[in-house]
């Protein structure tokens, strides 16, 4: 983690548009009269889907809507490291390097997208699609290395994977999200070894013996 | 309150159940190391130096943000223990030290803050001398800018959060925030902004390191090395306790002192920046006007042109006007020199003020500052409390913040710090909805500003305020607000002589505008001026003017003679507050060059004119000042609430109509330069262009 500071390059102005102000609308009412500033959180979050990144327009528009001070919302904004306060790419890739990844080769990972993205973490592209950044553990250890592009998980990664995976994403298709190396889910690879037996799924062991 | 008992280092006390154990502690004598701690704060917690030992808990507990009623008894009955003292509490303390040393930089050599620094001092009592495991580099911050007053050395910072606190709370001027988390967390304000309080300087005050210091004090001075005086400050009529801190004639900070009654711990920036004043644009020899140029004179020859002017002057043509800094004594001696040589017309009010001599409880703020917190109804008349006297607006905001105080506001719309219902225009005076929320209140207020009562309908303004005040009973029983008394007309002056001037009676036949409109065509000859700057100077016709004061300001550059005094730091003088309470201002340092104090120089020309003043001592002046107003013999008390009195309520200002189509404007156009001290100041001048929009013209020397 590093110091967090919003970007030097800021766009004009911000404005939700009707879809995601219905849905601050909502937000906010789910607290009580005079405590709309706990909707601060979820207003951000609303910003930085439409956005890609946190502005300091956005900031300021969501400091009204909610009568709170900038500084109260900046503080949330730097707080929170789910805020990007950097404009990102089309496509943000989120590499876990936290131990169980690092220990499964996430730096081949990361590598990947030095080359295929951009030198250093928090920079777009030269053509715009893709910035990336290291982020600590996502949750799925058992598929370790991953990473998470937008909202979903590709997991079971190498180098060439990883590389494919964003070569996948440039040329415009959406990779199926999951694991990489075929398996399903969090299964052993080359399927299960335990609780195959069917009884234990149509309620067998459960069933009461049948009266003499 | 239910309390319980406790055994703090082995003496056993009985605590309110409502008190942090820190406060228990102490009340137990003990000495509780803090950082983070303020008790006019919320309780943060987070800098854990406070750690104590409470007997049986599985770790050291944090005293203050404990409270008493979580602190259960022993199992067998017996009251907690309690142990504030020995080596497991030391070993604590001494770990959090630690943590807090590995970023704080050692630059105490270069730090303002050093000598009265809680860090240095408590780092004294639970450093680790004898070795250290941290050779990784500190972490470094970047310098903020918060205006013209505070100066940001962050990297000391050790994120107490006391400054965010105070700005939120206390000034309610949410400017200051702490932004990332961690190890990266930072004070700062919202992307370079200025912090925006007229009660900004008093961060720096609470800072417990040298993170935030004085801007306009950086490098000056060591704490050790200056004489401090205890004085009053006189740039508002709050009557604000301030410590004078001088090295040789150098008045180089103010600083606040503690009085509940009046400031707590507060003062506004003005009090505290306008010093650099006192070395500006100075008085420091007399000067005579000869063939249309001032030209420095010895104070023979200016007391010899006075007295040739004033014997081919008839008494009926001749006035004096007291101005804003002057102290009850020079006010005594003007008024019996005037008096003696028959003067026709004195004033005191140089803002134009409706107000007049009379009972006291008609032009003091009744309910007292401290009062302030029990009211819960407050209607505000033409003033801007947060420019006017900003440590009263920050207990009107105390008061607001803790209780159900309800405000309303006939006048301009301004950003009070507080919510604050507007109710139009002067109109609102006759009928509005918040008379009703008055009448039900249980102790009622009504503050009525400047701005309303130097209008020229002021006294009219001023009779339907107290009407207001009969009305809803806001004149309550004899006695302060805490033995049940209550009296909640108050009238909020702006000038710290004020209040002494009108109780000493200064004033006589025509008012300020009447003497400008006379000398203009030639009615009035001869004008004395007591450091009074503020009013239409420049337009004195040809009138002979003597201005007596200790800054080169309007009022100076219009005479025909000037006489130069003493400023408030220069002289030991009574100023009585706007709640009437007289306090004593006390020499820091000595009036440069020639300059001399002001009763002495009214003195010495009283025996020129040939009508010698009865007093040869500062002493033997204060003794007649007591003898004619006995109030001046009491310090440091309020005016005492005698209860109602229909006679004196219902004589209140003057029967006349409202002038509905003139605005209700505020006193102050501009907060840093209301007078000529704050008008010489370079820091005021900068503030103002920062804050107020003001143009920045530097003081010319």
């Amino acid at each position: 983690m590093s110091v967090r500071r919003l970007s030097a390059d800021q766009p004009a102005s911000f404005a939700f548009n009707d879809a995601n102000a219905v849905r601050c609308e909502r937000e906010i009412a789910k607290y009580p009269q005079g405590r709309q500033a706990s909707a601060v959180i979820a207003l951000l979050w609303i910003g930085q889907e439409q956005e890609g990144w946190v502005t300091k327009p956005m900031i300021e528009a969501v400091a009204k809507m909610l009568a709170m001070p900038y500084i109260r919302v900046l503080e949330v904004a730097t707080f929170y490291t789910m805020f990007n306060l950097e404009p990102v790419g089309e496509h943000l890739v989120q590499v876990c390097t936290t131990t169980p990844c690092w220990l499964r080769g996430s730096d081949d990972v990361v590598a990947a997208c030095k080359k295929h993205i951009a030198a250093a973490p928090h920079t777009v592209s030269a053509d715009g699609k893709f910035s990336w950044m290291e982020v600590e553990c996502l949750g799925a250890c058992v598929n370790a290395p991953m990473l998470q592009i937008g909202k979903d998980f590709y997991e079971d990664l190498d180098g060439p994977k990883t590389e494919a995976l964003l070569e996948a994403f440039r040329s415009g298709q959406t990779p199926k999200p999951g694991a990489g190396n075929g398996r399903h889910t969090s299964e052993p690879e080359g399927g299960a070894l335990t609780l195959k037996d069917p009884q234990l799924y149509n309620g067998g062991y459960n069933r009461k013996p049948e009266a003499p | 309150m239910p309390s319980r008992k406790l055994i703090v280092d082995g003496k056993e006390i009985e605590a309110e159940d409502g008190l942090t154990l820190l406060q228990a502690c102490e009340m137990a004598g003990a000495e509780i190391p803090r950082f983070c701690y303020h008790e006019r704060l919320s309780v943060a917690g987070n800098c854990r130096m406070c750690l104590v030992e409470w007997v049986g808990a599985p770790k050291p507990q944090a005293s203050c943000a404990l409270q008493v009623r979580d602190i259960f008894p022993n199992k067998d009955g017996t009251p907690a223990k309690i142990n504030t003292k020995g080596p497991y509490v030391r070993k604590a303390r001494e770990g959090v030290m630690e943590f807090l040393l590995i970023n704080h930089p050692l630059d105490c050599p270069i730090c303002d803050q050093g000598g009265e620094c809680d860090l240095q001092d408590q780092a004294m009592g639970y450093g680790r001398a004898a070795f250290h495991r941290f050779n990784e580099n500190k972490r470094a911050v970047e310098d903020k800018y918060m205006g013209p007053l505070v100066k940001t050395i962050m990297t000391r910072c050790i994120q107490c959060t006391r400054c965010v606190r105070f700005a939120t709370e206390v000034a309610g001027v949410p400017d200051l925030g702490a932004t990332g988390r961690g190890e990266d967390m930072e004070i700062t304000t919202y992307l370079e902004k200025a912090f925006a309080s007229e009660l900004s300087g008093n961060v720096v005050d609470l800072c417990p390191v040298g993170a935030l210091t004085s801007k306009p004090y950086a490098f000056n001075a060591r704490p050790w090395e200056l004489r401090k005086t205890e004085s009053i400050d006189v740039m508002d009529a709050q009557g604000c306790n301030i410590r004078v801190d001088t090295r040789g004639p150098a008045v180089l900070r103010v600083l606040p002192r503690l009085n509940e009654e009046i400031n707590e711990e507060w003062i506004s920036d003005k009090a505290r920046h306008a010093c650099d004043g006192l070395m500006r644009q100075r008085l420091d020899k007399p000067y005579v006007r000869k063939s249309g140029k001032l030209q420095p004179a010895s104070w023979g020859e200016a007391f010899a042109a006075i007295a040739a002017r004033v014997a081919q002057t008839a008494p009926e043509r001749m006035a004096a006007i007291v101005g804003d800094l002057a102290a009850a004594e020079e006010i005594k001696a003007l008024k019996d020199l005037m008096t003696a040589l028959g003067a026709a017309h004195l004033d005191c009010r140089q803002d134009g003020s409706k107000l007049a001599p009379g009972p006291r409880p008609t032009y003091l703020f009744n309910t007292t500052i401290a009062g302030v917190e029990a009211a819960d109804a407050l209607l505000l008349i033409g003033c801007n409390p947060r420019w006017e006297a900003p440590v009263l607006n920050a207990r009107i905001r105390k008061a607001w913040a803790n209780g159900n105080l309800k405000i309303a506001n006939i006048g301009e719309a301004i950003d009070l710090t507080y919510p604050v219902e507007q109710l139009g225009g002067i109109e609102a005076l006759e009928s509005n909805p918040f008379l009703k929320v008055l009448a039900d209140a249980k102790r009622p207020m009504i503050i009525v500003g400047t701005g309303a009562l130097s209008r020229p309908d002021g006294a009219a303004i001023l009779k339907r305020a107290a009407k207001i005040a009969a009305d809803s009973g806001m004149i309550g029983p004899a006695g302060s607000a805490a033995e049940g008394g209550w009296n909640g007309f108050n009238v909020l002056h702006t000038a710290a002589s004020r209040v002494a001037a009108l109780d000493l009676g200064f004033v006589k036949g025509r008012d300020v505008s009447g003497i400008v409109d006379g000398a203009q065509k030639g009615e009035i000859d001869f004008i004395y001026l007591l450091g009074a700057d503020e009013f239409d100077v420049g337009h004195l016709g040809r009138a002979f003017v003597v201005y007596q004061g200790s800054h080169g300001d309007a009022g100076a550059h219009n005479a025909d003679v000037v006489l130069p005094g003493a400023a408030y730091t220069e002289k030991d003088g009574l100023y009585a507050n706007f709640e009437g309470r007289v306090q004593m201002a006390r020499r820091a340092t000595f009036p440069p060059g020639e300059a001399k104090e002001d009763w002495a120089i009214l003195r010495a020309l009283s025996d020129v004119l040939g009508k010698r003043l009865p007093y040869d001592s500062l002493d033997a002046l204060r003794k007649a000042l007591v003898a004619e107003a006995p109030l001046f013999g009491e310090l440091g008390k309020p005016h005492a609430h005698q209860g109602a009195d229909a006679a004196v309520w219902s004589n209140v200002g003057a029967d006349g109509p409202l002038d509905v189509s003139r605005k209700l404007a505020p006193a102050i156009s501009d907060y840093y330069l209301t007078n000529p001290i704050a008008r010489a100041s370079e820091t005021m001048a900068l503030c103002s262009r920062e804050f107020a929009g003001g143009s920045h013209k530097m003081a010319a020397e």
